[in-house]
């Protein structure tokens, strides 16, 4: 067992890990963030996706080691309150999802994906989320979401700094 | 709702069927506070994990699991041996013919593997980790048999066989012609005088459905009272028949689907897993726990299509098509589980489409192989019906130098002929195909594509464009309960709906349709919004719980919002009509004085004065003052069975490019409009339409589920197994025309598949129209670059997925076992 320290979604955590415990069933199993979900075991769905120090990575491919020291954030730790994320919010309105199994890693990663490049093409979106699979949506209203939270987190960024 | 200039005089409340209302269920999907059954968590809750067999047909000759029983944390593990006597057989629920062989399917093997992943042996382990771990622990030998791939193999004369106590690898034969059946006249003789004939071999791949929540159980034990969680598409189905296979009895068994992550048909499954969940659980005492890997999914939870199809078309030299005849080879995979034989089945009735055939011949046989089980996927039997179809209409154009719109045209049902009967006897309720067509040339862009297609082909661009047609309809809304049984369904087709009028004036409105993506909370809020006149925020819908939802049969065929929704109206108006009496009391007036508006019941004539709805659920909550001789409740509840299937229609169009350099396909533009009756909500049937049209275009292109000369898998991961992302397809143009269905009053007839069923043939046709002038007659699907161009460059089909000796090639070898090559 490995000790590590790590901070989730604002909080701090001690805790004893086997050294091959994958990021994800950390969060999941130990820490009962089950917001992020396994939906493969290759790296291929990327639907656990999260941020760790501010990057977003396929949580089945860190180890929980790995995040010793970091900052991780999920799917559960984005909105501000009882306001959501902007993204949240696109994903929503846009109709980007529906049964919702992919839409945490999608949403962790659209966001990535922003920060990155803040006014993306829509062909910058689709190669943006390639790594995120989603079975029910034919990607449309996905590629809508993000513009729809590019136009307005741009915009909330003019608007803070006018 | 509409903005209007005028004013108006009528103060109609606004309807809530028909708006964009956004989905309720979003909240807990966007924030991560979700009940996927896998984050389910019971006190001493143990973890089982499954050695699956690593090969295709053998017989287990040692089983030795004394090392993994000592293996840390692990508290049992079983073999087929502990639970022979009382794992009975997976049912399957459709036998279609009398004399359909079902040689039975143990959720886990006793003595012989009948495919690659069958369950051999179960650890159960005080964690996830502990119990894999121990799998590796466990000694198993087999005794290889030769195994049965090939389905055109397995049904000749003297074949291995893939079960030892059947005489041959065929389950049943099942024949719908129609001139036997009335419906139309004698297909031999149609062909004995046809001016021209059309005959091809079409094959439709394997497909997985590849849901994205993995599967998973967790079962809880109370007493002799158990609970079953599922990531499952039909809990009541699976209280039901996991109560007839286990034993439990049915009142001691509750079925839970929690928030459920997609289903395709994937999950209207009985799965094996399920069954021994419950049979360690009973004999431990102990909640359990099972979620599988993506590879354990793919390998192990049901497969999709698989069929061999020979169509022959007859036709008059004008154009004008005299007779279709159909035989199937379908894929049965080891086993039957629910409804494996009558998907098939099921596909008989749409091979003739939107045509008018004076006859009509289909037979299929049901093939056994060493593959996993076939069942239901999106579509089930009507897409590789349309596929079929709307490719060989193409063909019989190219055959006949027409224009294949114009061939289509000639043949198809016009508008003023519904209710038309098609040779299959069913009675198509209403459409225009003709008006859905010309909107979809529109939205494609039809003509200047067709300018452009010409322009390529005269300067010999290495990039040729097509444009491919599929002119569907699709029988929804399952199912008219008296129609199933005469098909030897094993259930009924009605929906059940409940509506609880609470003290507070809330509403509870609980269905027995169970969703897993759909948007039923949002869409059934708006049914019971505009029935009884309450706010849509008022409204709660429950579902998926057979202790909440005590009747119903779930979700599949496009069936919820035409059987279960109609509930929803039936059960509303029986509430509306129980209030009715409780308001003419309290309002002093006469039942037949009161009109009931906008939630309110008020004297006609006296607009003023009146009684809510809401107000009455309270006011019967305290039932101080109601009439003698009724109940103190306006609760009620409707069970709804269809008279007739639905028939949505649509136009598909897809305009392809083709690189004939290297064989790689790029849909340029995809447009498609569709009649699906009412819309209850515009948002969720365009994204019900998106995903659709995304898997009938991955079949075209991306997927196969691959088996190599040994029956392993090769296709078992997602690396392997193409699901398409963002970057594979296009941006869809979708629109709709709008004709009632006549078999229900909201006039819906059902979303959920038409993309699926509609858009394959129309990708593939696309691609052939765009190569068909350098001698290509066929490509088989997927389209992968590789098998375009050797179509091209080689002639052919295409052939294998792959080169020989590559790992995505069907026929390679992998081990030295001595078979017969595949291929």
């Amino acid at each position: 067992m490995t000790q590590i320290n790590v901070r989730v979604d604002g909080a701090s955590y001690v805790d004893d890990v086997e050294p091959r415990t994958l990021l994800v069933h950390y969060l999941r199993e130990q820490l009962g963030k089950v917001g992020t979900v396994v939906g493969c075991d290759t790296s291929n769905c990327g639907a656990c996706t999260v941020h760790l120090d501010g990057e977003s990575v396929k949580s089945c491919t860190v180890l929980a080691v790995q995040a010793d020291g970091s900052e991780v954030t999920t799917i559960e730790g984005i909105a501000d309150g009882a306001t959501l994320h902007p993204m949240q919010k696109a994903f929503h309105e846009q109709h980007g999802l529906q049964c919702g199994y992919c839409t945490p890693g999608m949403i962790m990663a659209s966001i990535d994906l922003l920060k990155n490049n803040p006014n993306p093409s829509e062909h910058e979106i689709r190669e943006g989320i390639e790594g995120n699979l989603c079975r029910c949506t034919g990607y449309v209203n996905i590629v809508r979401a993000v513009q729809q939270a590019a136009g307005e987190m741009s915009s909330t960024t003019t608007g803070a700094q006018a | 709702m509409t903005l209007t200039d005028e004013p108006t005089t009528v103060t109609e409340p606004a309807k809530e069927v028909g708006s964009a209302r956004l989905r309720k269920e979003d909240g807990r999907l966007i924030t991560g506070k979700t009940n996927w059954t896998d984050n389910m968590v019971l006190p001493g809750m143990l973890h089982m994990a499954f050695l699956r067999s690593p090969v295709a047909h053998g017989t287990i000759s040692n089983l030795d699991v004394s090392a993994a029983k000592d293996r840390p944390n692990v508290v049992a593990v079983f073999t087929g041996q502990d639970f022979k006597d009382e794992q009975g057989s997976i049912p399957c629920a459709w036998p279609v013919t009398p004399d359909m062989v079902n040689p039975g399917h143990p959720s886990i093997a006793v003595d012989t593997v009948n495919h690659v992943g069958e369950a051999v042996a179960i650890v159960v382990a005080r964690t996830r980790t502990a119990a894999v771990d121990a799998v590796e622990a466990i000694d198993v030998d087999y005794t290889n048999i030769p195994v049965v791939l090939d389905m055109e193999e397995a049904v000749k004369d003297g074949a291995d066989l893939v079960h030892a106590s059947t005489s041959s690898n065929t389950s049943y034969h099942f024949v719908f012609d129609a001139g036997e059946a009335g419906t139309g006249t004698d297909t031999d003789a149609a062909f004995a005088d046809a001016e021209v004939t059309v005959s091809r071999r079409f094959v439709q791949q394997r497909l997985i459905p590849a849901f994205m929540e993995p599967r998973s159980a967790v079962v809880g034990v109370s007493g002799d009272n158990y609970t079953l969680w599922s990531a499952t598409q039909i809990p009541h189905i699976l209280r039901v028949m996991g109560a007839l296979t286990t034993g439990i009895p049915e009142h001691k068994l509750r079925v839970v689907a929690p928030d459920v992550g997609g289903g395709f048909g994937g999950k209207l499954q009985v799965c094996p897993e399920e069954i021994l969940a419950l049979l360690v659980a009973r004999r431990l005492g102990k909640p359990v726990k099972w979620t599988e890997t993506r590879s354990e999914s793919l390998m192990t939870a049901h497969h999709g299509r698989d069929q061999v199809q020979f169509i022959d078309v007859a036709a008059k030299k004008d154009g004008t098509v005299t007779g279709l005849r159909v035989r199937l080879l379908a894929d049965m995979g080891a086993y039957l589980r629910l409804i494996t034989p009558g998907v098939p089945a099921l596909g008989a009735f749409m091979f003739p489409g939107i045509y008018k055939f004076p006859a009509y011949r289909f037979e299929c046989d049901g093939v056994f192989t060493n593959k996993v089980p076939t069942d239901a996927y999106r579509g089930a039997g009507r897409p590789e019906a349309t596929f079929a179809i709307e490719r060989i209409m193409d063909e019989l154009a190219v055959e006949l130098d027409m224009d294949p719109m114009e061939l289509r045209r000639k043949n198809w049902i016009n508008a003023e002929e519904f209710p038309f009967t098609s040779v299959a006897g069913l009675q198509y309720d209403s459409g225009d195909y003709e008006q859905a067509t010309q909107a979809a040339l529109e939205l494609l862009g039809y003509d200047e594509l067709r300018a452009e297609q010409k322009q390529r082909r005269e300067s010999g661009d290495p990039v040729q464009l097509g444009i491919g047609i599929s002119t569907f309809t699709e029988m929804c809304g399952l199912a008219p309960s008296r129609v199933l049984g005469s098909l030897a369904f094993g259930a009924g087709g009605w929906e059940q709906a409940s509506i609880r009028m609470l003290p507070t004036g809330k509403v509870e409105v609980i269905t027995g349709s169970t969703p897993h993506g759909q948007g039923h909370e949002t869409a059934w809020s708006q049914i019971a919004a505009d029935q009884l006149g309450v706010p849509f925020e008022d409204i709660e819908v429950l579902h998926g719980d057979t202790a909440v939802s005590a009747r119903g049969l779930d979700t599949y065929g496009s069936r919820s919002l035409v059987v279960g929704g109609t509930a929803v109206v039936k059960a509303a108006e029986k509430v509306v009509a129980k209030a009715r009496k409780i308001a003419a009391h309290l309002l002093e007036a006469s039942e037949d004085d009161l009109e009931f508006s906008g939630g309110k019941f008020s004297v006609k004539g006296t607009p003023g004065a009146g009684l809510g709805i809401q107000e009455i659920a309270l006011a019967i909550f305290a039932a101080h003052d109601y009439p003698e001789g009724i109940e103190p409740s306006i609760d009620a509840e409707a069970a709804f069975d269809p008279v007739n299937f639905s028939f949505p229609h649509g136009t598909h169009l897809c305009a392809m490019e083709v690189d004939t350099d290297t064989g790689f396909v790029k849909i340029r533009k995809y447009a498609c409009v569709d009649d699906i009756g009412n819309i209850v909500n515009p948002i969720i049937v365009e994204g019900q339409m998106h995903g659709g049209l995304a898997q009938g275009i991955s079949q075209a292109l991306y997927e196969e589920a691959i088996y190599d000369a040994d029956g392993n898998l090769t296709t078992g991961t997602f690396v392997d197994y193409l699901v398409p992302s963002a970057m594979d397809l296009p941006t869809f143009h979708t629109g709709n025309t709008t004709h009632a269905a006549t078999s229900n009053p909201l006039g819906a007839k059902g979303v959920g598949e038409a993309g699926c069923i509609a858009s394959t043939p129309a990708v593939v046709n696309a691609a052939l129209d765009a190569v068909r002038h350098l001698g290509v007659k066929d490509i088989l699907m997927p389209l992968t670059p590789e098998r375009v161009w050797r179509a091209i460059h080689q002639g052919g089909d295409g052939g294998a997925r792959a080169a020989e000796g590559s790992n995505a090639y069907g026929g390679a070898r992998t081990t030295e076992s001595g078979y017969e090559e595949a291929k």
